[in-house]
């Protein structure tokens, strides 16, 4: 299972090296790792049957609880086997579609990449490792979106997403966290197991909040949807992956997983309908008013959505039974009908549907396939999404609350939906024939078997319901539910009130359809003026917003005045410190004075000359030699302490600093007195302010004693443990080596820096 | 940045390899008396400084044979390359390894993990400090 999960990531890292070998079979021969993939989940399907859910154990960071541990049951199965599944023929797919691209090779690394977070995401046990997987999928799709890098637009429309989705993604984070302090486990298989009331918890209402910004944002639900119709800048492949079994089902399938933990409060069950039935409507209503093939594909992905989101708002075991018929339903039909968009385009040469026509004598197989899957788009018998259309009616019927609203609102995106289907299936294909910017013939055998299949497939499922039914979707409404569930899957149901909706919102949709033409300008022109006050004009406010306040904090803080970026450092770190040794100590020092000897009375009045002549002096090389006392002066105290090794090592630092800053010395400029007297006496104050506190620390540290010294540890354990006498050094390269590891590191990044800052100094003196 | 006083010249000659070889000698022994990797790190550089002083950044370049960023690169790599008994073995990182390499008479030589990561620690001060210097003195020339 671990290898199932991590096969792709590691198939990606060779994935370059295959390309060359492989040329332009390249999808072919990635295709069999999904492929094998997929027969690996089917075979585990037997075990669910018999078992209900498998968990397969290892330890990652067991420190710190944090395991790969993996959960198969009917829910993550069926999930597990889409995207592998339709992966399988969207890496075939792609390998065709982007044939001869010169980034083939990169494309085919994020792709398997993406299909193998998504596949851990959906198999985690642990919420920890699964939210892992869940950045993991924004930020592959970042890269996907994003990949045609060289376009503007696309490089928009990817940040726009991964904001979003990132957002989304931190907060789901805070979710999680929550979620786990609540169930008392960070797994789980152990959190849906156990029979705490989780709606009663105090943190009950801001778990479920976080955990539904994250997901909201993921599956595009309203007001998070705008970024999803703009992923189109992606190639194709991508989009059809992105919509019909990965990353906007990521969100989805983690409202179903929590579903029997959280579906009891109140809450959850109404923000799901709510925002699901919003979705569901907008989605719909968008679809049909646009006019690219891709932008209508892609809002009837929202209206998927939001009816999904529905579904597991109203929880009962009809809803979550059509819940998953849905899923299964829509991600067949919509992989196929994206794939046909991509095909169309790369054929014809536009991707406006108002500008082809009669393409069905170019195209016929492609014609036929697009046919197929539309009419399990718009829910029309023998097609499985028949069967998904009438059990949602049905269960929106039954539903305990709002049963007439959420009734109304999918019947009337059902009504847009099958003119949607209409669009992309008669209107490309039927008609008169329109001139297209390329002449169309037959797109090519690895752009049509995926859609093939997964056409056919729908079908099957549609004809034998049972098939899928009695292997997975019983199980897995099962998993949503929290308990097993009886389903009864059949095509026929007799005439009931589901099938005269379905009846009555085929023919008012067939109506739309044919007025579509006259309707378009109308529903342009609303939706222009509405785009202006909708999310994504408030998510650009948003934007243009955080450029400000960055310009403006830049202008004030980091305004190149590297006095005043001392300042505010060391007033800040002093200000809180002095607070804390304060309101935690108060003012009782004791100063003993009695035991010190002459000598230190001298290098005491040796380090305060010396320091006031350094703040006084006008002459830089004077200030120079008199900071090198004060550090010979602190090496001296050192050594009189009795702690040579800081002594020597003082000493050695102040020699280098000296010699450093004699060979910067000269290049420095006049030395010229640029503040006024305000921000002279302004800096001493905070100097004194500094200095004092520092003292009164390092007094009030000889007083108190928090916890044990650990030098005591140290002093009898140096030699026993470390066979060294020199405790200074054993700290340094034993006890707490790690932080020596760490402390060399930074020096070298420090070297590097400088070393970077003077050469490049240097090359722009040569091109002045 | 090149001196041409003869003082500077042949004290440089007499006292920078003598320093070289105490900046190794602080580096062992540092383990048991004051010393280690970081001081002799430092003592190092100052020898070099000195050199550089004397007779300029080229030649200083060129006694010390390797670029002083690739010194830093090692002294990484070194410090690095000490975890790897620990990691083999499944201890915690860094967990200290002995070895007493039996010497002729009835000495010991006392190697370690420790001493590895020192090693490491003293070419990373080595190649910090040189950078910085020899860039600085190079920015003038």
């Amino acid at each position: 299972m671990l290898l199932a999960v991590l096969s792709g990531f590691l198939l990606a890292i060779v994935t370059p090296a295959l390309h060359r070998i492989t040329g332009r079979y390249i999808g072919w021969t990635l295709a069999i790792l999904p492929a094998s993939l997929t027969a690996y989940f089917a075979s585990l399907i037997p075990d669910i049957q018999a078992n209900g859910s498998l968990m397969l154990e290892y330890a990652w960071l067991p420190g710190l609880g944090i395991d790969l541990n993996f959960l198969v049951d009917g829910l993550s199965l069926v999930f597990a086997l889409l995207i592998s599944g339709i992966g399988t023929f969207i890496l075939i797919y792609a390998g065709s579609y982007l044939a001869g691209h010169n980034y083939l090779a990169r494309f085919f690394v994020i792709m398997l990449s993406f299909m193998a977070s998504m596949l851990g995401l959906v198999l985690s046990d642990n919420l920890i490792t699964l939210f892992v997987f869940w950045e993991l999928t924004s930020i592959t799709s970042y890269l996907l979106i994003g990949f045609n890098h060289e376009d503007v637009e696309a490089r928009k429309c990817a940040l726009q997403g991964l904001f979003v989705t990132a957002a989304g993604g931190l907060t789901l984070m805070a979710g999680l966290i929550l979620l786990a302090i609540m169930g008392d486990s960070y797994s789980l298989s152990e959190i849906l197991s156990s029979d705490m009331a989780l709606h009663e918890h105090a943190f009950y209402t801001a778990a479920v909040i976080c955990i539904l910004a994250g997901t909201f944002t993921k599956s595009a639900q309203v007001p998070f949807h705008f970024w999803l119709p703009n992923a189109m800048a992606a190639p194709t492949p991508v989009s059809a992956f992105l919509h019909s079994a990965t990353m906007v089902k990521a969100g989805i399938y983690l409202m179903a997983r929590l579903n029997p933990s959280l579906g009891e409060g109140e809450l959850w069950g109404s923000a799901l309908m709510l925002f699901g039935a919003a979705t569901m409507v907008t989605g719909a209503y968008r679809a049909f008013s646009s006019t690219g093939i891709k932008n209508v594909l892609a809002y009837s992905t929202i209206m998927a959505l939001g009816t999904l989101t529905m579904l597991i708002g109203v929880g009962t075991e009809l809803a979550l039974t059509a819940f998953i018929c849905f899923l299964v339903a829509h991600s067949l039909y919509k992989g196929g009908l994206f794939m046909i968009a991509g095909a169309l385009d790369h054929e014809t040469g536009t991707k406006d549907i108002t500008r082809m026509g009669g393409l069905r004598k170019a195209m016929p197989v492609t014609a036929a396939i697009t046919c197929l899957a539309a009419l399990s788009l718009a829910g029309l018998p023998p097609l499985f999404g028949f069967i998904a259309k009438e059990l949602l009616f049905e269960s929106l019927l039954d539903s305990p609350l709002w049963s007439a609203g959420l009734t109304t609102a999918a019947v009337a995106a059902a009504i847009l939906i099958v003119g949607v289907a209409g669009l992309v299936a008669i209107k490309p294909f039927f008609g008169q024939v329109v001139n297209t910017p390329k002449s169309p013939h037959e797109a090519p055998f690895g752009m049509l078997v995926g859609p093939a299949v997964l056409s056919v497939t729908a079908l099957v499922f549609g004809l034998a319901p049972f098939l899928p039914e009695g292997a997975l979707l019983q199980s897995a409404a099962g998993s949503v539910k929290g308990v097993p569930v009886e389903t009864y899957l059949a095509l026929w149901h007799g005439v009931n009130l589901p099938l005269i909706l379905s009846i009555g919102s085929l023919l008012l949709g067939l109506a739309l359809l044919f007025r579509w033409s006259r309707l378009q300008p109308a529903l342009y022109a609303i939706n222009t003026y509405a785009a202006r006050f909708g999310p994504e004009a408030g998510y650009f406010r948003f934007m243009e917003g955080i450029t400000i306040v960055a310009a403006w904090q830049t202008r004030v803080l980091q305004n190149g005045v590297l006095g005043l970026y001392l300042l505010l450092l060391v007033a800040v770190t002093f200000g809180l410190t002095g607070y804390t040794l304060l309101s935690h100590h108060g003012f009782n020092l004791t100063l003993n004075l009695g035991d010190s000897h002459f000598y230190e009375w001298g290098i005491a009045l040796l380090l305060v000359v010396a320091a006031i002549f350094a703040c006084t002096t006008h002459s830089r090389l004077g200030s120079v030699a008199s900071m090198g006392v004060l550090g010979f002066g602190v090496a001296l105290t050192f050594i009189l302490f009795s702690a040579p090794d800081l002594g020597i090592t003082q000493l050695l630092v102040e020699t280098l600093t000296v010699i450093l800053l004699v060979l910067v010395l000269f290049k420095l400029p006049e030395f010229t007195n640029l503040s006024s007297p305000f921000e002279r006496y302004r800096d001493l104050a905070v100097a004194v302010f500094a200095g004092g506190v520092m003292t009164l620390l390092i007094l009030a540290a000889l007083d108190i004693q928090y916890f044990e010294s650990i030098s005591s540890y140290y002093i009898e354990n140096s030699a026993p443990l470390a066979y060294g006498r020199n405790i200074v050094n054993v700290i340094l390269v034993d006890f707490r080596a790690l932080d020596t590891l760490g402390e060399i590191f930074v020096l070298s990044l420090a070297a590097l820096g400088v070393l970077s800052m003077i050469k490049l100094r240097a090359e722009d003196q040569h091109k002045l | 940045m090149k001196s041409n006083t003869l003082i500077l010249h042949t004290a440089a000659l007499f006292i920078m390899p003598l320093q070289l070889m105490f900046s190794v000698f602080l580096l062992f022994r540092g383990h048991d008396e004051p010393g280690g990797g970081f001081i002799g790190g430092l003592v190092a550089s100052g020898a070099f400084v000195l050199y550089a002083f004397a007779f300029g950044a080229r030649k200083t370049r060129s006694i010390l044979r390797v670029a002083p960023r690739d010194l830093l690169a090692a002294g990484l790599l070194f410090a690095i390359a000490s975890t790897i008994p620990a990691f083999l073995t499944g201890q915690p990182m860094l967990t200290a390894h002995w070895w007493e390499l039996p010497l002729p008479g009835d000495n010991y030589l006392k190697l370690s993990t420790p001493l590895i990561f020192d090693i490491g620690v003293y070419a990373a001060v080595l190649g910090t400090i040189m950078t910085f210097v020899m860039n600085l003195m190079e920015s003038d020339e």
